[in-house]
């Protein structure tokens, strides 16, 4: 368990941020720019000292009387800029951190750069790498030094579209393959999406919601549902693949998903399906394109625009299953006079599986 | 070219006496200057700018000013006269060690001024993620602040070198015109000019402008090739 709390005053501006997280798994810290997630996050690592408690993982880093310093804290950092040291190569960068002596360095280093796709640049000057390859480096740096906490603050912010695309599965994969917990700012909810567990909501210095980040993007009484790109990430399960279609079908708690797939999907995977890409029916639609039926419950409802209705649904007969959001206009929300408990079938016109 | 003919051993002396006295002042303020120069560039109190600007005096103070005070505070009745008596001398003054005392005020501001630019222009971020790699603050300094800020310690060098083997003022104000002691480059070429050896005078002052050209060329390259890399 990580547990934090810190208050400070920079200015006009007031931090006063608590919140607690698993200690494994992604948790995001999303917000507009400005919130205070940055200085959150450079709290925990201890490059800014701020009022408050931060415990990892039973150890205390900071509270009333005691302060460990950055260098002393077990954590990795990833800078919005790679920051690499220039005047050191790829492979100098990547060792920089990695604890002396220890008969585990070779395996650990090897292990990176393959992870990292890093192999062809290590005698390279970080001057001579792409923004993409630069980013890579840094992340690889940071876990060679063995942290117990990665922290990353928006690193993939400066990198432009194709490039992000370069790198996200990369941090996919880290996720897969390190139990080890990371704190990831990001003010991008497509990444949050695609890359938290649990997700941490700031506004103007304070934490407004910490939860699973299912169960926020769910919850009708925070902002998150409002927006127009309002969606919900469902945890899934891969069951079978039609290559004639190119579709896989998912499981995901509640019900099942067909959604398009370049090649057979196995394990553990991630969809996301876009509230306004979900409408509602009170009867089987029995002859229509749309792929994925669900029986589901209304759960909760609120308006969230000008005639615009933002349902929550919970998956199955029950609704006991996943959430799902639902986007319909208040003129057909009356005219089918839906409300709270009603069982209805969601039609999803797109699903999308991010990973 | 008779004048050079008695000139000979004095110009050697009085280069071999100068190039004494730079770099010993040169090694002096690289080892003072730095620290020095990374606490004007980090601390955030208020009057570090004070300490700076004392440091920077001399770039515009006249030497003789300069002088003036030195002789007073290393003569006998100065703290420089109580160091002397330490080793049985009565005074610091018209010395050699004056001299290099003199010359390390004289030239500090040369010195420590590109370090601490060298270290302002770093910023925090390499120390920052240094510290998250988690290096102590004084390896984070040798193997990272002080490998970047490479051309400040050269041109720092350099310039601190070249000044030093330039001064004439305070040299002559705290020195005199001792040979084998205090007779510096400088110096030499004034006393060949009142005694008419024009030859001397000659040879030591083209020396010392072929010699300023090449220190501003070096300093100018290293600061080109090292900014770039």
């Amino acid at each position: 368990m990580i547990r934090l709390r810190f208050r400070d005053r920079l200015g006009a501006f007031a931090l006063d941020a608590a919140f607690e997280s698993p200690a494994q798994g992604v948790t995001a810290l999303f917000g507009p720019s400005g919130c205070g997630k940055t200085t959150v996050l450079r709290c925990v690592a201890g490059l800014h000292r701020a009022c408050g408690f931060c415990a990892v993982g039973g150890e205390v880093w900071q509270d009333e009387r005691s302060f460990r310093p950055a260098h002393l804290r077990e954590i990795g950092f990833v800078f919005q800029e790679a920051s690499l040291f220039p005047h050191l190569s790829v492979r100098k960068n990547l060792l920089y951190g990695a604890p002396r002596a220890d008969p585990d360095n070779a395996r650990r280093f090897a292990e990176a750069v393959d992870l990292l796709g890093l192999a062809a640049l290590l005698d390279r000057a970080p001057g001579r790498l792409s923004g993409g390859e630069r980013q890579r480096v840094a992340i690889g740096r940071a876990l060679l030094s063995r942290p117990k906490l990665l922290l990353m603050d928006e690193p993939l912010s400066a990198l432009d579209r194709l490039t992000k695309d370069e790198i996200l599965p990369f941090l996919e994969r880290l996720h897969q393959t390190l139990a080890l917990p990371i704190f990831y700012v990001s003010h991008d909810m497509g990444e949050v999406e695609r890359l938290a567990d649990h997700l941490v909501l700031m506004r103007e210095g304070r934490v407004v919601a910490a939860g699973p980040l299912a169960q926020l993007q769910a919850d009708p009484a925070l902002p998150l549902i409002g927006a127009p790109e309002a969606a919900v990430s469902l945890d899934a399960v891969a069951e079978s693949y039609d290559p004639a279609y190119g579709t896989a079908t998912f499981r995901v708690a509640g019900g099942m998903f067909r959604a398009p797939a370049a090649a057979a999907p196995a394990g553990r995977r991630r969809l996301r399906v876009y509230a306004s890409d979900v409408s509602l029916a009170r009867v089987f639609p029995s002859q229509s394109t749309i792929d994925n039926v669900l029986p589901a419950r209304i759960l909760d409802v609120r308006e969230t625009g000008p005639h615009q209705m933002t349902a929550v649904l919970g998956l199955g007969e029950d609704g006991a299953g996943a959430r799902l959001l639902a986007r319909v206009s208040r003129r057909s929300w009356e005219m089918l006079a839906l409300a709270p408990g009603l069982s209805v079938y969601a039609q999803v016109k797109a699903v999308a599986l991010l990973r | 070219m008779s004048s050079l003919d008695g000139a000979g051993d004095d110009i050697g002396q009085a280069i071999r006496l100068t190039l004494a006295l730079a770099s010993l002042t040169t090694v002096i303020l690289l080892l003072l200057g730095t620290p020095l120069a990374w606490w004007l560039s980090r601390s955030r109190r208020w009057w570090k700018e004070m300490i700076a600007t004392a440091l920077a005096m001399p770039l515009v103070l006249p030497p003789t000013v300069l002088g003036f005070y030195l002789l007073l505070a290393l003569g006998p009745q100065g703290p420089g006269g109580a160091l002397a008596s330490l080793w049985g001398a009565r005074t610091l003054a018209f010395s050699f060690p004056g001299l290099v005392i003199g010359s390390v005020l004289y030239s500090a501001p040369f010195v420590v001024q590109p370090i601490r630019n060298a270290f302002d222009a770093i910023g925090e971020r390499p120390l920052e993620v240094a510290a998250t790699l988690r290096a102590s603050p004084w390896r984070a300094f040798w193997t990272v602040a002080a490998p970047l800020a490479r051309a400040g310690f050269l041109t720092g060098a350099i310039l601190g070198f070249a000044h030093t083997v330039g001064e004439f003022g305070v040299v002559l104000m705290i020195g005199g015109n001792i040979p084998g002691k205090t007779k510096v480059l400088s110096v030499a070429i004034f006393d060949y000019v009142e005694t008419s050896q024009w030859g001397a005078a000659h040879l030591l002052a083209g020396g010392m402008v072929v010699f300023s050209f090449c220190v501003i060329l070096a300093t100018t390259l290293i600061e080109k090739r090292m900014g770039r890399a």
